[in-house]
């Protein structure tokens, strides 16, 4: 059923600027139905004007949007039937108890009074809100207000979700909950469209994963397929001393010091060949080193490479 | 979707009581300033300017002469309360997600609007009981009550329409009320307070032409049991003119306003 569907997303030559400040410079992005995506970048890259422009809340200057197979300025409506948004800030009434937010939401999608309770309770139950249920959300921690907003947002049953950092200062208990609901969300066919800086986050829920910096896709795949991208883990030597460390870091000019914990860190493919090449160039050199590890590549790693603003070529703007 | 309206708006207006009645910060200056400023007039000033109202005026005539000013008041604090409201309200993160639902755009508004009317009305009642312990003894017929309430609630609806727009106007909530401060001071300056005879010739005439007279005149008339249909006319072609051109104003900046 899956291959019948319009894709979820496809963006073309997406462009948005804000006077001189370029935002968005020619994104193109397609998100198969029933997946879900991850879009990584700095802060200020551009996820949010993503999200927003994806969701009808603003326009883009250029380019062909379009979600759940409908365009987002000419169907607009046709769009946001289809689509749940939950956004960095949240969406909820302080005024209002957690159990009147969410049939506010009920209200909103003209569901009948039976069916918008059972839907009601079974939100608060799933989403631990039970015992604040009867407060207002003025009274919530930021992760109730999380777990209420995310409700909020599956009263409509969308098949299209938007999560703008969906566990941004959420506790891991909450953060856990949220995860399982999401994955949950995906076994029923439902298609995420997630920004994160937790790459870990992306790691186990996404799909694919694309990398946005400086207004631009610099990197899309499986997350498999962008830690490729970047030439393998590390090896991490730690120093007995400052010495130690002035000397190991002119054996290995490649590797990056850190002062705070006289460590050195070199990039490399993680392999035991590399890893004796490095031990034994530490013990000619008569470097005292405490202790060696070695980390395989992981998403942060593909990050710091791809949006590491010394290693950009294009001027900053 | 605009199928829904209707229901649409009556689920903003429930969030609207909903937050009058949880936050009541608003309503409560709302319903009482004009209270205040009734005893002030009266007990203060309504001697001397009762007895400026012509032969045999008195407190007793300032009472009933300045009581559809007084009304009027009660619908211009109420402006500011609904700009604040409104502009308070487009700063949640709620507002965004509305925008992202497939409901109706106005009926966010009209949550709004019929919030602040029923604020109004509150507002306008309070002050009118208060008139009548007072010794205000109103002429009018039981045609007329019902002409004198429906007037009341055209004005309430068309000042509503105009303060969400105010509200949206503003860059942000502590500049919410300037706007409808404004308007408070419309009453001030037209035949609400004093006779327009006794004004300056420049003042004179702006208070002849601004459209608080007229509606003033309005009410004074039905509450006395005899209107003048030409100051009726004049009002209500005020009111519908303030009511489309709020509807219209705050529809164009719902839409046009970006998020921050």
């Amino acid at each position: 059923m899956t291959s019948t569907l319009a894709p979820a997303i496809e963006l073309a030559g997406l462009r948005k600027s804000y006077g001189e400040h370029v935002v968005l410079d020619g994104v193109d992005l397609t998100v198969p139905a029933g997946t879900v995506f991850a879009l990584l970048g700095p802060n200020g890259a551009g996820k949010t004007t993503t999200v927003n422009i994806l969701s009808t809340l603003i326009r883009a200057d250029a380019g062909e949007v379009r979600v759940a197979g409908h365009d987002v300025v000419r169907e607009a409506d046709a769009v946001r039937g289809k689509i749940g948004v939950t956004g960095q800030f949240s969406a909820v009434d302080n005024l209002m108890t957690g159990e009147e937010n969410l049939h506010l939401m009920a209200r909103l999608h003209h569901l009948p009074k039976d069916q918008a309770k059972a839907k009601v309770d079974d939100l608060l139950e799933r989403f631990d809100l039970v015992e604040a249920a009867a407060k207002t959300a003025a009274t919530y921690s930021g992760g109730m207000r999380r777990r209420l907003d995310l409700a909020m947002t599956l009263l409509g049953t969308p098949s299209l979700i938007f999560l703008d950092e969906p566990t941004t200062g959420v506790d891991p208990r909450g953060r856990l909950i949220i995860w399982d609901i999401v994955k949950g969300l995906v076994a029923d066919g439902v298609s995420i469209f997630l920004t994160t800086q937790y790459l870990e986050e992306a790691d186990k829920l996404a799909n694919r994963v694309a990398v946005l910096n400086g207004g631009k896709i610099v990197a899309d795949g499986t997350p498999n397929e962008l830690k490729r991208l970047v030439p393998g883990g590390a090896i991490h030597l730690e120093l007995a001393d400052v010495a130690a460390l002035e000397a190991a870091a002119m054996l290995f000019p490649e590797g990056v010091r850190g002062d705070d914990d006289l460590s050195l860190r070199l990039p490399s493919d993680g392999g035991i060949v590399a890893l004796r090449r490095v031990l034994d160039s530490v013990e000619q050199a008569g470097i005292e080193a405490t202790s060696i590890s070695v980390t395989t590549p992981d998403l942060d790693d593909v990050f710091l490479a791809l949006t590491d603003p010394s290693a950009r070529k294009e001027p900053v703007r | 979707m605009s199928t829904h309206v209707v229901a649409d708006s009556a689920t903003m207006f429930r969030r609207n009581l909903l937050h009058m009645i949880r936050y009541p910060a608003v309503t409560i200056p709302v319903v009482f300033t004009p209270i205040v400023l009734l005893l002030l007039f009266v007990y203060v000033f309504g001697g001397t300017l009762g007895a400026g109202l012509g032969a045999g005026g008195g407190r007793a005539e300032y009472l009933a002469y300045i009581t559809p000013a007084i009304l009027l008041l009660a619908n211009t604090a109420n402006a500011q309360g609904i700009a604040i409201s409104v502009a308070t309200d487009m700063t949640e993160g709620i507002i965004a997600r509305f925008r992202t639902m497939p409901i109706s755009r106005s009926s966010v508004l009209a949550g709004h609007v019929f919030g602040g009317l029923v604020q109004s009305l509150i507002a306008m009642a309070a002050s009118l009981v208060v008139s009548l312990l007072l010794g205000f003894r109103p002429q009018a017929s039981g045609a007329g009550w019902i002409g004198l309430l429906a007037l009341l609630v055209l004005i309430s609806f068309a000042i509503s329409w105009l303060s969400v727009a105010f509200g949206l106007a503003a860059r942000s909530v502590e500049s919410a009320s300037n706007l409808p401060m404004l308007l408070l001071l419309l009453p001030v300056l037209s035949s609400g307070f004093v006779p327009v005879d006794s004004m300056p010739s420049g003042l004179k005439w702006f208070a002849e032409y601004q459209p608080f007279t007229p509606i003033i005149e309005s009410i004074r008339g039905l509450f006395a049991g005899h209107v003048e249909t030409s100051d009726l006319l004049a009002a209500l072609i005020w009111i519908v003119a303030t009511a489309v051109l709020g509807y219209m104003w705050a529809r164009s900046l719902f839409q046009r306003r970006a998020l921050r």
